[in-house]
């Protein structure tokens, strides 16, 4: 019972006593959805609680101990999230996993977390922890959620994640005590999850995280924007990332409302639409993705549609934001807003899933100011936030009414900032992680003893709006040899603006100047190809054709006239660049699994065609050793040509 | 959805060996003067997966449509679920429980992953043309049930992204995997497979072998296939039948295949003194 200085709320302090309060409250609302077999299939808030309950029975029958850890691994699917309250529900802590991660990296995780017990979706999952199995003393039992293909291996330590329910629901009488006991005595102040980072440098970190700064970022961040259990959400970034735990697990149970599973990877699009969640979040990609696809259906479509489009746009970049905003617009241009509305934006954002979303975010990377623009002007509530595993999330948001697309918006509720003499940004919050599991020496750089965590971004505070601008890791930041700052994420995400230009990665530390390698973006440019006559077979040939180079050189150029806009890196501007033969790919080591460039690792296997880069040459002969899907190595190669950038003059004067 | 309707559903059905499933006896089968197919005997037990391999022009494919019905045989006798088969028209041999894919791809380009899949479900249709142009009641229930068969299908097979998209429009081995759920839909005693990876890139084949051996692990399904990559036969098939210029030169398994000489040279081209 909650104390009497205790607001009810604040007595739901875990996932299992909020499962229970929304089970009470709310038991007859939708708690998850998931398309299966075509048809949207959904739980109640009571349902769930039977479907967890069970499970946390079955998990106990089965062995699971209080202060065990249970590895999580799979695409987003209702029972993998119960699974992870289930676990709770034993006094276990779940550890989700990234699904797509290759058995050696899984069994780095799984051996320093020590987990006993793991959950699995499907076959190729439970092959890939049978094949590390011998280097896992401590890895005891595989539960599976789906049976297909595995009938016939040898269940000595398999169980179906159905055959665990089974179980817990036969021995109820017996186990329901147990676990009703176990989760009376859990407190706030205990760890609620493991979340590993994961690292752009050295091994993956394990970031402890309590109930209390899950559930307390929830309840903060959930009341910034309003979220009741009225609201939805699909799920369908991995469950590995402390983002898809916050708003899948961690504001859905404070708040009550409904996330959605799609049915696969590929047809998220396709649920999207059908969901049309009012609550949405996504990485810059999938923005840039979902424009370039429009960008490309609109190339083809015929000259009255495309110029309804084109006119109706232009009116929306003009005018949109400003409406969105609460601006002053007159009484006629927001009448032609209107008819747009009803023309091109309304049918547009149903097409895109986008109709009902109320509040939106995207973060981890910067986003294009065009592409921002572009959703905002349709009347899309899109904003952006910062954040970390180590907060829970949350750093800083922006505000309804104060978005922009270069800041990262005001410290979210709770949270206190500030910057160091070195430009580091720290932050003080009811979010910031227990510990680094088993890594105290790295707790300590980290968090310092009043609690302040270092973020590792260089940043600073706008003057005039008192919002945060990121610039770059703050290690990353470095000098060229006339002093002049260089901040290579920022010249990246310059030229990534564009979406020819799938990926850029630039160096110019202890250089005269700055050079970058860019990968296109074959969509865009096949796109373009195509129209243009420009014949084509394989990636590699695409990126060296003469005319593919020279429009790409022309989009660097507009990249340096935008850098050499801003005085304090103006210096940043691409001298030389070339187009690399090959993407750029997390299985290579060249990115990491959130798809982020590993700019160490390419600078030591690209190191010839740096020095070339740095040379008098205009081509060099480029060969890299990549992994296939299937774990075999080949040898991709190729002669990149080299080419020189324009750049804007009088910007080395003001650097200098 | 329930947990244990999942459950149930893996641990019925399933992959058992058994017995003769299908018999062909001495078939020899002409066209005008040129012999196909010379005095072949063979059989195909049940739950097993079966490949017929050869050179080009070996008559794999007359005896896949041997089997299915398409050709009739000058001689010879085909034994199906222990009764011999008398001269029967396609699709009456489709109800009887086999099911195909095709060479060269036979799908409905115009219509949807999901109406192309549909169609191997009409060998079970009950209600007749009336009562589906009037839709509601019987036929209306029973399309439903036929419509959840089919999603099954397509959720087995991994093609849910292009449920609703023309087939036309899609890549070649996602077509192959539309066929082979066309052919699944019937829900075949004996599937047969005319050169499934033909054309197919190293990633194609290695999920069309994974889809192949999993309809047989998982719908106890007897499958066989006409296949040139000796790699993926090896890998695939129980047991092997190698024809050559109509004539059977191997029969065992794949291993016992490999080491025949015979075959070897047929495969090899080696000079006959």
């Amino acid at each position: 019972m909650a104390l009497s200085h205790q607001t009810p709320e604040d007595a739901c302090d875990t996932f299992a006593k909020l499962l229970d309060r929304n089970a009470a409250v709310r038991g007859d609302r939708p708690a998850a959805r998931e398309k299966a077999l075509g048809v949207w299939a959904s739980w109640t808030w009571a349902e769930a609680r039977e479907e967890v309950r069970a499970l946390a029975m079955g998990l106990r029958e089965l062995g699971l101990a209080p202060g065990d850890r249970v590895a999580v691994v799979g695409t987003n699917r209702p029972q993998l999230y119960w699974s992870m309250i289930a676990s709770q529900c034993c006094g276990a802590q779940p550890v989700p996993l990234y699904q797509d991660s290759v058995a050696d990296e899984m069994a780095y995780v799984l051996d320093h977390a020590e987990v006993r017990f793991a959950v699995v979706e499907d076959q190729e999952q439970v092959d890939k922890l049978l094949a590390i199995a011998d280097r896992l003393p401590m890895l005891e039992r595989i539960l599976y959620l789906d049976p297909r293909g595995l009938r016939r291996y040898d269940h000595g330590r398999l169980t179906a994640l159905s055959e665990a329910q089974a179980k817990g629901r036969e021995h109820a009488a017996r186990l329901e005590p147990e676990i009703n006991a176990v989760v009376a005595a859990q407190t706030g102040a205990e760890p609620c999850v493991m979340l590993y980072t994961s690292g752009t440098t050295g091994k993956p970190k394990g970031v402890v995280l309590s109930y209390d700064n899950i559930l307390k970022t929830s309840r903060a961040s959930a009341a910034f924007d309003g979220l009741t259990d009225r609201d939805s959400i699909l799920a369908y970034l991995p469950m590995a990332w402390v983002g898809d735990f916050i708003f899948s697990m961690g504001q859905a149970y404070v708040t009550g409302f409904c996330v959605a599973c799609p049915e696969s990877a590929e047809t998220m699009m396709t649920d999207l639409r059908e969901i049309g969640p009012s609550y949405f979040f996504a990485p810059p990609r999938i923005f840039e993705t979902l424009l370039t696809s429009v960008t490309i259906r609109m190339e083809d479509a015929g000259p009255i549609k495309k110029r309804l489009f084109d006119h109706f746009i232009g009116h929306a970049r003009r005018v949109g934001c400003a409406i969105l905003d609460g601006r002053p617009v007159s009484t006629a241009d927001r009448l032609w807003y209107r008819v747009g509305e009803a023309l091109v934006y309304g049918p547009l954002k149903n097409a895109l899933g986008m109709s009902r979303i109320r509040v939106g975010y995207t973060a981890g990377e910067a986003i294009g100011p065009e592409i921002f623009e572009f959703y905002r002007s349709l009347g899309v509530n899109l904003k952006q936030l910062y954040g970390q595993t180590e907060a829970s999330v949350f750093i800083t948001q922006q505000p309804d009414g104060a978005v922009r697309a270069d800041t990262v918006g005001v410290p979210s509720p709770g949270v206190e900032l500030r910057i160091g003499e070195s430009g580091e940004v720290f932050y003080r919050s009811p979010g910031v992680f227990m510990e680094y599991y088993r890594n105290a020496e790295a707790t300590a750089e980290t968090k310092d003893a009043e609690g302040w965590v270092a973020t590792g971004d260089a940043g600073f505070f706008e003057p005039d709006t008192g919002q945060l601008r990121i610039i770059d890791r703050a290690k990353d930041v470095g000098k060229l040899t006339s002093g002049a700052l260089f901040a290579p994420k920022y010249v990246e995400n310059k030229l990534k603006f564009f979406p020819d230009i799938k990926e850029a990665v630039s160096f110019g530390h202890g250089r005269d100047h700055v050079c970058a390698f860019v990968n296109i973006d074959l969509d865009s440019v096949g796109a373009w190809a195509e129209r243009n006559n420009v014949a084509y077979a394989s990636y590699q040939e695409l990126a060296q054709h003469p005319r593919v180079t020279g429009k790409i050189a022309a989009q660097v150029a507009e990249a340096n006239r935008s850098i050499a806009s801003d005085p304090l890196l103006s210096a940043c501007q691409v001298r030389r660049f070339l187009i690399l033969h090959k993407e750029l790919d997390p299985d290579d080591g060249e990115m990491t699994r959130t798809m982020k460039v590993r700019r160490r690792i390419i600078a030591e296997r690209y190191q010839p065609l740096i020095d070339a880069l740095y040379s008098d040459a205009t081509e060099v002969f480029a060969d890299v050793e990549v992994s296939y899907e299937d774990g075999r190595k080949g040898r991709i190669s190729a002669t990149v040509r080299i080419i020189d950038a324009e750049t804007v003059e009088p910007a080395r004067e003001i650097a200098a | 959805m329930n947990m244990d309707a999942q459950l149930a559903a893996h641990l019925s059905g399933g992959r058992q060996a058994g017995g003769t499933l299908l018999e062909v006896k001495n078939i020899t089968l002409r066209f005008g003067g040129v012999e196909a197919l010379k005095n072949i005997s063979f059989d195909i037990r049940e739950g097993e997966i079966r490949a017929i391999i050869g050179p080009n022009g070996a008559g794999k494919s007359s005896m896949l449509n041997v089997i299915s019905g398409f050709y009739h045989p000058q001689e010879g006798e085909v034994w199906f679920r222990g009764e011999k088969r008398r001269p029967m028209r396609p699709h009456q041999i489709a109800r009887q429980g086999l099911a195909r894919t095709f060479q060269n791809i036979a799908l409905f380009k115009g219509m949807s992953t999901l109406d192309n899949i549909m169609t191997g479900r009409l060998t079970m249709m009950r209600r007749n043309m009336l009562w589906q142009a009037l839709w509601k009641g019987p036929a209306e229930a029973e399309e439903i049930a036929h419509r959840e068969a089919v999603e099954r299908i397509i959720d087995f097979l991994e093609i849910q992204h292009i449920r609703k998209k023309p087939v036309g429009a899609l890549p070649y081995g996602l077509q192959k995997r539309v066929e082979l759920g066309r052919a699944l839909a019937a829900e075949p005693k004996l599937l047969l497979l005319d050169e499934p990876m033909a054309g197919m890139n190293v990633e194609e084949k290695e999920d069309m072998s994974r889809f192949i051996l999993d309809v047989n692990d998982e719908f106890g399904t007897t499958i066989a296939l006409i296949e040139h990559d000796m790699g993926v036969v090896m890998d695939l098939s129980d047991r092997v039948v190698v024809l050559d210029y109509g004539r059977k030169i191997g029969d065992g398994a794949p291993a016992e295949v490999r080491a025949n000489p015979e075959v070897i040279d047929a495969y090899l081209g080696v000079a006959h003194e």
